[in-house]
């Protein structure tokens, strides 16, 4: 059994060295501008921050839709800590170079965005998450809302440069570096869930009576994965900031909560590798394999395909969503997981299955 | 008398978009109190009665092609409900929840396709277009009717579901949903007729609405969607009048922050109202209380 | 003379205009089985829940090993009916959730069944032992208490054997039969370290030979963990046959009380059982 863990965390460990290594490759290889990249940087973005909400509307059965709020609280923060001091008059060019005359560096700023995003959560879920369902759901989309208002006002411009862009803060170049990060932080969240905390988590989702008569208690609980998942909300939130190189608080509305949502669906509530996997999905549908559906001079021969124009995508898109959360409610991955221990278990049943067939024969 | 000279027009205006908001509060009030679902595509179907008036109005005269528009909007009532949210009645509750947003984004996007992305303009309607003064405050005509029009549906609506056969059932169905169905209730019917009867309105409240501010965009419905299901809540989610006076209330509040120059909150107000509902009195004006039997 | 381990007084449970339990006052001694008994809508499981933190009660409060965890706050309208315990005035609000009481050391089962449903057998128990952790969130995420979690997993089988539920420990619980997810939530119970456990109708849903195994079952966990039980239950084989104490409720009200030979000679009882002669 012992042996056996090792073997598979070696076996884990090298294909995470062997992605990395071809990622590296890759970068070497191919022009800076290719899809490819897009795609692994923004996918892991969004892989970070659909997992921190299947923790909670997966594993914990609290239906949240306060992801963007929180992804716009991790971005602002960020930005505002790290723009080089000598770049502040530039970029608060309205509000006087802005209040704060110092900036951090870009790690403990990371970890700052997601403190942030989760100190929000903390006093946030005091009152709200007494409430169950879909008045839950509706008061986190509240509070986003609230949180993007406020980030917005002129009269807080000098820490938030108002409704303006805030520029150039550092950024990262690498796909290895948003791919690493996520990573570290999806692992975080995935050894969260396997602990005593995260039964707990899905006792709640399960059964709430239940579980607070066999003494969790709720709030506490409750609020722990809340503030938790906003943690990590912060922090692809900062990712997200570095990907686009500005940050303003109208991007974060309320849609980009829902297309959250919807990858989580895609994957499979209750599923981490689920929600990986349809992240970098849907970044790559919708970023690069689909984008021939919105140029309008598509031509197969002679033949002018009709319908295509910008926008189209989005449609087939929808409609896809709508199939798979009508049909096929379980998402890609249900609620199971893809891990080293499962394909082993797989492989060698294969095997044995093999083993009898010859004895047989 | 200084404050009511400047605030006068931002009243009006409130009054008027509370109408608005009334409107379309009724379809998700009615919606969730026989489904318990926030059907967050009503947002969006207003948006459509909307384009639907746009596009016809450029081939057919606009008395013609509004009532198209309204009765058209109905049928897309009735095939949400139908594509989205039948085939998921048995289901867990976050399902439909998930059906309704990935509805919603459906309706927007095939908006975005079909308008290419860019700002449609709403036709001016004769008459309710026209500018008046009230009290010397300049404003559309529109702004003086939308109350009394909103009232008059609502005593329409109410004398529907007080008298009639559909309305008794419905009633029915929104106390009890299994034993409505045992007692031979046509569930079925039943809600179809809620989502025809919740669009319709929203359809009348965006002609009044657009006419007003006459941008249509294909996210143009969310916010009065949210504002109006706040006004569903603040009312007390289910009950009619209580939706109508939330509706108000928050059309009114919006429009005066508004005018004290605080724009950017105008939004935010409303789910500052919401929360404070929910915390300190969640079954809102009118609603009523529910226990969980363990 | 054993020690008193739970002790009601002057409970009422009032929903709008319907009294669930009126004016109830029992108490279980160390060691005993005390039954609750009585028709259906009687009130019983409004007891339990009352014990349990669910409800916080209209008036009257409870006492656990000889210290108040419970105790009345009516509200509203409700003060002018009921004036509160301890010579008309209460002198507290202790109003605690559920996971409080159970910390204490009141494990409960439910009715109608309550697991948790993606849950294996295994987990199910495992996660009832999240309660006794020392580890924080910080500590469990990183896997500082492996020691500790060896031994809550150490502990969950030996639980399992116990009670004869080791052999299907990876299945699903909803593939359990009726009769052993009962016995599982009795296990998920235990797991608490519970010394008052409170069954609501173990034996509903069970053929006789299942009812006869749990009458012997109950009698020994009482033995090997040291309880006390309280139980609802409508089997009266069953209830005759173990309990050494009966309190039978209607309407919410006691009707009777004492030793199982005693109440089923109470006229009171066999009237609300059986209906008046008229």
């Amino acid at each position: 059994m012992e042996k056996e863990k090792k073997k598979d965390l070696i076996f884990s460990l090298a294909v995470i060295a062997f992605v990395f290594v071809a990622v590296v490759v890759l970068e070497n290889i191919l022009p800076r501008t290719s899809m490819l990249f897009t795609v692994l940087k923004k996918g892991s973005i969004y892989a970070l921050v659909a997992v921190s909400m299947n923790l909670l509307n997966g594993f914990t059965g609290l239906f949240s839709l306060g992801q963007a709020g929180f992804m716009l609280l991790g971005a602002y923060t960020y930005a505002v800590f790290t723009i080089p001091v000598s770049q502040r008059a530039a970029v608060y060019q309205y509000f006087d170079g802005g209040i704060i005359q110092f900036s951090l560096p870009v790690f403990v700023a990371i970890i700052l965005a997601g403190l942030v995003a989760a100190f929000f959560a903390y006093l946030i879920g005091l009152p709200v998450l007494k409430l169950k369902s879909d008045y839950l759901a509706i008061a986190t989309l509240g509070f986003a809302e609230i949180i993007r208002a406020l980030f917005q006002w002129d009269k807080l411009g000098g820490l938030t440069n108002g409704s303006n862009l805030l520029r150039r803060f550092p950024v990262f170049k690498s796909s290895v570096f948003p791919l690493a990060v996520s990573g570290i932080c999806i692992a975080v969240i995935v050894m969260l869930i396997n602990s005593t905390y995260g039964r707990a988590f899905k006792a709640i989702r399960d059964d709430e009576v239940a579980a607070e008569a066999m003494g969790i208690n709720l709030a506490h609980h409750k609020r722990m994965a809340f503030t938790i998942s906003s943690f990590f909300a912060g922090i692809s939130g900062a990712l997200l900031a570095m990907f686009q190189t500005t940050v303003q608080a109208a991007q974060f509305k309320s849609a980009m909560t829902y297309e959250i949502l919807l990858i989580v669906v895609i994957g499979g509530i209750g599923s981490v590798s689920g929600s990986v996997i349809s992240s970098f999905l849907f970044i790559a549908c919708s970023e690069w394999w689909l984008r021939f559906l919105d140029n309008a001079d598509t031509y197969i021969g002679a033949f002018h395909v009709p319908l295509l124009r910008p926008g189209f995508r989005k449609v087939v898109f929808s409609v896809v969503i709508m199939a798979i959360v009508l049909l096929y409610q379980r998402g890609i991955m249900g609620d199971s997981e893809i891990s080293v221990a499962g394909i082993r278990k797989k492989l060698a049943a294969r095997k044995a299955a093999a083993a009898e067939k010859k004895v047989s024969k | 008398m200084g404050f009511f000279q400047t605030n006068l027009p931002y009243l009006l205006a409130g009054i008027s978009t509370g109408g608005q908001y009334a409107l379309i509060a009724i379809g998700y009030t009615m919606v969730y109190g026989i489904l318990r679902l926030i059907n967050f595509a009503h947002g969006d179907v207003f948006m459509c009665a909307a384009l639907m008036v746009i596009y016809s109005s450029s081939y057919l005269p606009l008395y013609i092609s509004i009532p198209i528009a309204i009765v058209a909007t109905g049928l897309l009532g009735f095939a949400i409900e139908r594509v989205a949210y039948k085939p998921l009645r048995t289901a867990p509750r976050m399902s439909a929840m998930i059906s309704a947003i990935g509805m919603s984004y459906l309706i927007q996007n095939l908006a975005l396709y079909v308008t290419g992305g860019l700002t449609k303009y709403y036709p001016p309607v004769p008459f309710i277009s026209d500018s008046i003064e009230i009290f010397g405050a300049m404003t559309k005509r529109v702004t003086v009717i939308t109350p009394f029009v909103t009232l008059f549906l609502i005593i329409v609506l109410v004398s529907i579901i007080k008298y009639t056969k559909i309305g008794i059932a419905m009633r029915a169905v929104s106390r009890d949903f299994e034993t409505a169905q045992l007692m031979g209730v046509k569930i079925n019917s039943v809600i179809s007729a809620t989502f025809v009867i919740g669009s319709l309105l929203a359809a009348i409240g965006s002609s009044l609405f657009f006419s007003n501010y006459t941008g249509v965009t294909p996210t143009v419905g969310g916010m009065p969607g949210l504002k109006a299901f706040v006004a569903a809540v603040f009312g007390g989610i289910g009950s009619i009048p209580g939706a109508v006076i939330g509706a108000f209330i928050i059309g009114i509040c919006e429009n005066l922050i508004k005018g004290m120059g605080l724009t950017t909150f105008s939004d935010a107000f409303t789910f500052v109202l919401l929360i404070v509902v929910l915390m300190f009195m969640p079954t809102g004006l009118f609603g009523e209380k529910a226990t969980d039997k363990v | 003379m054993s020690r008193t381990v739970l002790e009601m007084n002057d409970i009422t449970m009032q929903f709008g205009g319907v009294v669930a339990v009126n004016s109830f006052s029992m108490h279980v001694d160390q060691g005993e089985i005390v039954s609750l008994i009585g028709p259906n809508g009687a009130g019983k499981t409004t007891a339990f829940n009352v014990i349990t933190g669910v409800y916080p009660p209209t008036n009257g409060n409870v006492f656990f090993n000889g210290e108040k965890i419970i105790e009345n706050h009516p509200r509203g309208k409700m003060k002018k009916l009921y004036a509160g315990t301890g010579n008309g005035k209460y002198t507290e609000h202790l109003e605690p959730t559920p996971d409080m009481i159970t910390k204490l050391g009141i494990a409960r089962t439910f009715q109608n069944i309550r697991l948790w449903k993606s849950q294996s057998v295994f987990d199910n128990v495992l996660i009832a032992k999240h309660l006794r952790r020392t580890s924080n969130v910080f500590s469990a995420t990183f896997r500082l208490n492996a020691a500790e979690e060896k031994r809550q997993r150490e502990e969950t089988a030996e639980l399992l054997n116990i009670l004869g539920l080791y052999d299907v420990r990876d299945n699903n619980c909803t593939s359990l039969p009726y009769g052993l997810q009962r016995r599982l939530e009795i296990a998920r119970a235990l797991a608490t370290n519970p010394s008052l456990l409170l069954l609501d109708e173990p034996a509903a849903g069970m053929n006789p030979q299942e009812t006869i195994d749990l009458t012997d079952f109950v009698g020994k966990i009482r033995d090997d963990f040291k309880l006390t039980v309280c139980m609802i239950e409508h089997h009266m084989d069953l209830v005759m046959n173990i309990s050494d104490r009966i309190y039978v409720l209607n309407f919410g009200a006691l009707i009777s009380k004492g030793t199982p030979a005693e109440v089923q000679a109470d006229p009171a009882v066999i009237s609300a059982y059986l209906g008046e002669d008229e």
